[in-house]
Formats: C-alpha cells, sequence, structure tokens
C-alpha cells in the first residue's frame, strides 16, 4: 500500500493501528488472565473492538468494500459472544474451576441446590419414579 | 398470514444480503439470489428467528433498535478499555465471580440479544441461562445480589430491548 495521501486514508489507517492494538491487548489479556472465564473476558471483548476497527480503517482506505465490511461485522458482532458463550457454558458444565481468588459462583451453588433437591426427593419416594 | 409475511420477509433480507455481497446487480447474480434466498428461508426451522414476524417493523421498534446501536457501540468501547486497563496492571486486578441476573425480557430472541450484550460490555460474560435466571462471569463482583447485580448490569440493555423485542 502507498502512503496515506488523503485524509480518508489517513483515518483509515489510524483506525486500524488502533485496532490491532485492541487485537494484541487481547492476545495479551489471554496470557495474562488466571482462569478459562478471564481469559474468555479478555478474548470476547479485545477481538470484538479489535475486528471492528481493523475493519472500518480498511473500508476507509477501500472505500468500494465499505458494503461487505459493514456485513462481516454485523456478522462478528452477533457470532463472536455466541461462541463465547458457548465456551464458557461448556467450560463449566465440564467442572473446569473458577480460578483462585474468585468470590462466588453461584451457578455451581445453584447446580448443588438441585442435584441435593432430586437426590433428596428420589430417596423419600423410595424408587417409585425414574427421572 | 404471519407465516407468509415471515417468509416473504426473511427472503427479502437474504436477497439483499446475497446481492450486497455479490456486489452487482447483473440479472444473473440476481436470479440465482433470488432462488438461494427461497431455498434457504424454506429449510430453516421454525425457531425464534432475529428476524421475527411482521410486529419488528413497528416504527417504535425500529427507533429503539436504531437508538441501540449508539447505546452498544459506546458500551463495546468502555468494556475495552476497561479489560486493557485491566490486563495492563502490573497484578492483573480482578475480583471474579458468577452472579445470578434475572431478566424482565420473555421473548426468547430479546434474551439471546440481551446475553450477547453483556457478554460484550465491561467484564461481564453470559455462561448459562436457566429461565429467566442468566449467570453471569463478573471479572470484578461489584454485588452478590441478584436484584443489585441484574439492576448494574442488564437493566441498560432492557429498557432498549424491551421495545424491540418484547
Amino acid at each position: 500500500m502507498t502512503m496515506p495521501d488523503t485524509p480518508l486514508n489517513l483515518i483509515g489507517a489510524v483506525l486500524t493501528l488502533f485496532g490491532s492494538m485492541f487485537l494484541f491487548l487481547g492476545a495479551l489479556g489471554i496470557i495474562r488472565m488466571p482462569d478459562l472465564y478471564n481469559k474468555m473476558q479478555a478474548g470476547t471483548k479485545a477481538t470484538t473492538l479489535g475486528n471492528i476497527l481493523t475493519l472500518m480503517g480498511l473500508g476507509l482506505l477501500m472505500p468500494g468494500w465499505l458494503p461487505k465490511i459493514v456485513l462481516i461485522i454485523l456478522f462478528v458482532l452477533i457470532t463472536n459472544p455466541i461462541s463465547s458463550h458457548a465456551l464458557a457454558r461448556a467450560a463449566h458444565k465440564a467442572g473446569l474451576p473458577l480460578a483462585k481468588g474468585s468470590v462466588l459462583d453461584q451457578l455451581r451453588e445453584d447446580e448443588d441446590a438441585i442435584a441435593a433437591f432430586e437426590a433428596e426427593t428420589q430417596a423419600s419416594s423410595g424408587k417409585g419414579v425414574d427421572g | 398470514m404471519n407465516r407468509l409475511f415471515s417468509f416473504i420477509f426473511i427472503t427479502a433480507v437474504l436477497w439483499l444480503l446475497w446481492l450486497v455481497l455479490a456486489g452487482s446487480l447483473n440479472a444473473q447474480e440476481m436470479m440465482t439470489g433470488a432462488v438461494v434466498a427461497v431455498l434457504v428461508t424454506l429449510l430453516r426451522n421454525d425457531g425464534p428467528c432475529l428476524l421475527g414476524g411482521p410486529e419488528i417493523l413497528h416504527p417504535r421498534r425500529i427507533l429503539y433498535a436504531i437508538l441501540y446501536i449508539p447505546y452498544m457501540m459506546r458500551a463495546i468501547i468502555l468494556s475495552n478499555l476497561d479489560v486493557a486497563g485491566r490486563i495492563l496492571k502490573p497484578q492483573v486486578a480482578i475480583n471474579p465471580g458468577i452472579v445470578k441476573v434475572k431478566t424482565r425480557l420473555k421473548s426468547p430472541v430479546g434474551r439471546m440479544v440481551l446475553a450477547n450484550s453483556i457478554t460484550l460490555t465491561p467484564g461481564t460474560l453470559a455462561v448459562d441461562i436457566t429461565g429467566d435466571t442468566m449467570y453471569i462471569h463478573w471479572v470484578d463482583v461489584e454485588s452478590r445480589d441478584a436484584e443489585a447485580a441484574s439492576r448494574k448490569i442488564a437493566a441498560g440493555f432492557e429498557k432498549y430491548l424491551e421495545v424491540i423485542f418484547g
């Protein structure tokens, strides 16, 4: 690519730079955070904004691509949180513990309470009903 | 009537999508796009759909949907600066945990968009949902009480999503 010579190109280049900075921060967060859930916090958010800024910058450098780029941004905005949600849920179901120093886990508490309740009703109703 | 409307609506949106991606308006492109759009609409299942039925075109809903975009952009930028700040501190600054949040939203699509929005905003990540209770991983737990957590995490989005999706 040639040097930015119009204001639009300059803005595009700056946006792309900021975008790659956020993508870098996301990668750094994945290394530095203590457990999967916190790593994902860094992963999801930073990559979303990083993607948006990088793509917007690209769109300004290449105005012809703008409509497609807007579509890609929409796609990322909808799918990115869904994938991280699926990962976090799978991790929690698989029993991956939260990092040391986490203050509470109400999902585990509720799951344990439901399991205890089911065990209790099963015990009190004998072997009558099979789930 | 309702089904017919959503069929036409979804086909039209898909066709538009095809034309934008194809980037041309010649007859061949438009024909192929139309065939594919109808096929995809026929193959979709009848579950909740982001495009919804005719009620989605209500002016009030569209207005709130448009207002939601800058609100969301602001939230995404704030969340990134927040997480970036935590990552760059010499000692990673977190106080994490999973809290319960109750949502007022009734429609499945509305709840999906709410969960997505929560995941994209400062320090919160949706982990699971059962009925109207969402379990949110929070980088910096400020409140253990479901009410207060709901107000802090979800209330801002619900104001908009309640109108958009019901």
